[in-house]
């Protein structure tokens, strides 16, 4: 399916054609668009004050006033989940940021200068490939305390390596390039070709490992919260929210710990079917 | 042994042994970079006078030069004095010994659940049709997006309120009741690793299957049975092996997850609640300890793999 195939007609055409030609990855843009939309004005769509207490029952069931029903400390979870949203996807924007930047200019660098660059900076992400990044954000918390931050930042590390070897094989693919070298006689600088050239060339690759890394950073970053080692409590982070329903599950009142991880699951689910379309994509051509 | 794969094997050694000393130089600096002094940290609440700080900096070495802080903490690991904790002021073996047990029993339990319906989908996937086919991949989509807390939660509602086949608390007395008492927890950690595994099991028999030894096996008549063992799994295995080593060491790390969902006091909810409570020195420890199991099964898998197949192993590749 190609932009060309699909253009072409009104927008509702346009729609109608994409959503036959890959319904799965229509679906999945629209949950991300939803998930988006929560994420940004969750705090306004929100019907009660996410923290207030005792705004319905004790661990009530969904009804028209609550539709995912309350807490073990009456507060609504639909207005948790929604105000949830925002940090839960912030945290893997952040670690998706900082591991694409850095893991990036890590293996251009290593890519251009070559040689000695080249040897250690592969053996330094040889190292960190060897700690695996749930160790590392935990090591973060042991060492300046629990909260978002730390771990957030140990997670951008610990998946640098992931962007930096893929980045790497690509760089040194593209510099190999015959118009690379037409460039360096006609007087082009280095700056000018890693960044009007080289790095456009990578942007796609970038992209695609950045779409899968944001699953992969969400679970993480929500089991951190599971530990109890991320957000605290109160705050409605989804992970722990899971973490601190996972009692009622025991007295009959599921919700508390299902709606949140119902979430997590489902925009995982959206991004990785994403980011394989995004990768295929990036890997050049249709499909 | 073909002599390429034994230098393959020296240079793999040489490769492990100094990604393993680098990662503990990285994971020694934890407690160099943590805010905060180490003494207060030794001390606890108390206010320590000048005499028992003197005391504390002496037992802990903590005047000497980084460098040789470094080389008393890593011959202590590798001698089995592992430094001692903040929390309880007692040596980190102490701690760690009695929970190591419970962990290993666990992430075995979860390896032969990944081997067994990882592979076995896998194959199923690749040479039963397109219906079973469809069928796995619809599955290990949903499973690859479902993460050890979220089966075990939907776990502990299933079991505990509607089935209650299995416990869903505590790890058990004895071997029997262990693996019982372990069994939730078990599959909590293997659903997304099964559907990863299978997906690469698939992808590695179906490049097989297409390829032309096969057809050329097929050709010659030999028994279907015959060329799926000698031809197709065999050269698909070492696809398998490569991930599967590096699975195995991340289920360690995973398991703190597992092991806080189900109320089992094994080495990860050790590392947990560490961490919570600031305790450098134990997360040290067992941080060390599942970097050490990481490498070592990665070479494991990779030695493997050399074995079965010493054509994938070319001169001047590194590990």
């Amino acid at each position: 399916m190609s932009v060309a195939q699909l253009a072409g007609g009104r927008v509702s055409t346009v729609l109608r054609r994409a959503a036959t030609r890959d319904p799965l990855v229509v679906t999945a843009s629209i949950v991300m668009l939803g998930i988006a939309v929560m994420a940004v004005f969750g705090p306004a769509l929100a019907p009660y004050d996410p923290d207030a207490l005792y705004v319905g029952p004790i661990s009530g069931p969904p009804t028209l006033a609550h539709p995912f029903g309350t807490d073990d400390l009456g507060r609504d979870i639909l207005s948790r989940v929604l105000v949830g949203a925002g940090p839960s996807v912030l945290g893997p924007i952040v670690v998706v940021t900082i591991s694409s930047v850095l893991g990036a200019a890590i293996a251009i660098g290593a890519a251009w200068f070559g040689g000695a660059v080249d040897a250690v900076s592969s053996r330094l992400i040889e190292v960190l490939f060897a700690i695996p990044g749930l160790v590392l954000a935990v090591l973060a918390v042991a060492m300046f305390g629990k909260g978002l931050l730390a771990p957030a930042v140990a997670l951008s590390i610990a998946y640098l390596p992931l962007v930096a070897r893929l980045i790497r094989a690509l760089a040194r693919q593209e510099l190999a390039k015959p118009y690379v070298a037409a460039l360096r006689v006609q007087g082009v600088g280095g700056g000018a070709i890693c960044f009007r050239h080289l790095v456009p060339a990578l942007l796609p690759a970038l992209f695609a490992q950045a779409t899968v890394g944001f699953g992969y950073a969400m679970l993480d970053l929500a089991a951190i919260s599971f530990l109890g080692l991320g957000a605290q409590p109160p705050a409605s982070d989804w992970g722990v929210m899971i973490a601190s329903g996972q009692p009622a599950l025991l007295t009959g009142a599921p919700e508390q710990a299902v709606i949140p991880a119902a979430f997590v699951v489902i925009t995982v689910l959206a991004v990785n079917i994403l980011g394989a379309r995004v990768t295929a994509w990036a890997e050049g051509g249709d499909r | 042994m073909n002599p390429r794969v034994l230098a393959q094997l020296a240079r793999q050694l040489g490769s492990l042994a100094l990604t393993l000393f680098l990662s503990s130089v990285v994971i020694f600096c934890a407690v160099l970079l943590t805010p905060g002094d180490p003494v207060s940290a030794f001390a606890g609440g108390t206010r320590p006078t000048p005499d028992m700080i003197a005391a504390i900096r002496a037992e802990h070495h903590l005047d000497d030069p980084v460098w040789l802080q470094y080389l008393h903490w890593a011959g202590g690991v590798l001698t089995g004095d592992l430094g001692t904790s903040y929390v309880y002021r007692t040596d980190v073996v102490d701690l760690i010994a009695p929970r190591v047990g419970i962990t290993v029993l666990l992430v075995a339990y979860a390896v032969v659940l990944i081997a067994v319906f990882g592979v076995g989908s896998g194959i199923v996937a690749a040479t039963r049709g397109r219906i079973a086919d469809r069928a796995v991949l619809m599955a290990t989509s949903i499973g690859m997006a479902l993460p050890t807390f979220v089966v075990a939660i939907l776990l502990i509602w299933i079991f505990a309120r509607v089935l209650g086949w299995f416990p869903v608390y505590g790890a058990g007395e004895g071997f029997l009741d262990q693996l019982y008492h372990l069994t939730l927890p078990a599959i909590s950690l293997a659903v997304l690793y099964i559907a990863y595994l299978s997906r690469i099991t698939r992808g590695a028999v179906v490049s097989q299957l297409h390829s032309e030894h096969v057809e050329t096996a097929r050709v010659r008549g030999i028994p279907r049975a015959r060329i799926f063992r000698r031809h197709v799994f065999l050269n698909a295995s070492p696809q398998i092996l490569a991930v599967s080593g590096a699975t195995v060491a991340g289920l360690f790390a995973v398991s703190a997850i597992a092991e806080q969902a189900f109320g089992i006091g094994g080495l990860g909810s050790l590392l947990t609640e560490a961490a919570a409570r600031k305790d450098v020195p134990v997360v040290q420890v067992i941080s060390l300890l599942l970097v050490v199991v990481f490498v070592v099964l990665n070479a494991i898998a990779d030695v493997a793999i050399a074995i079965i197949d010493p054509d994938s192993v070319k001169p001047g590749r590194t590990a």
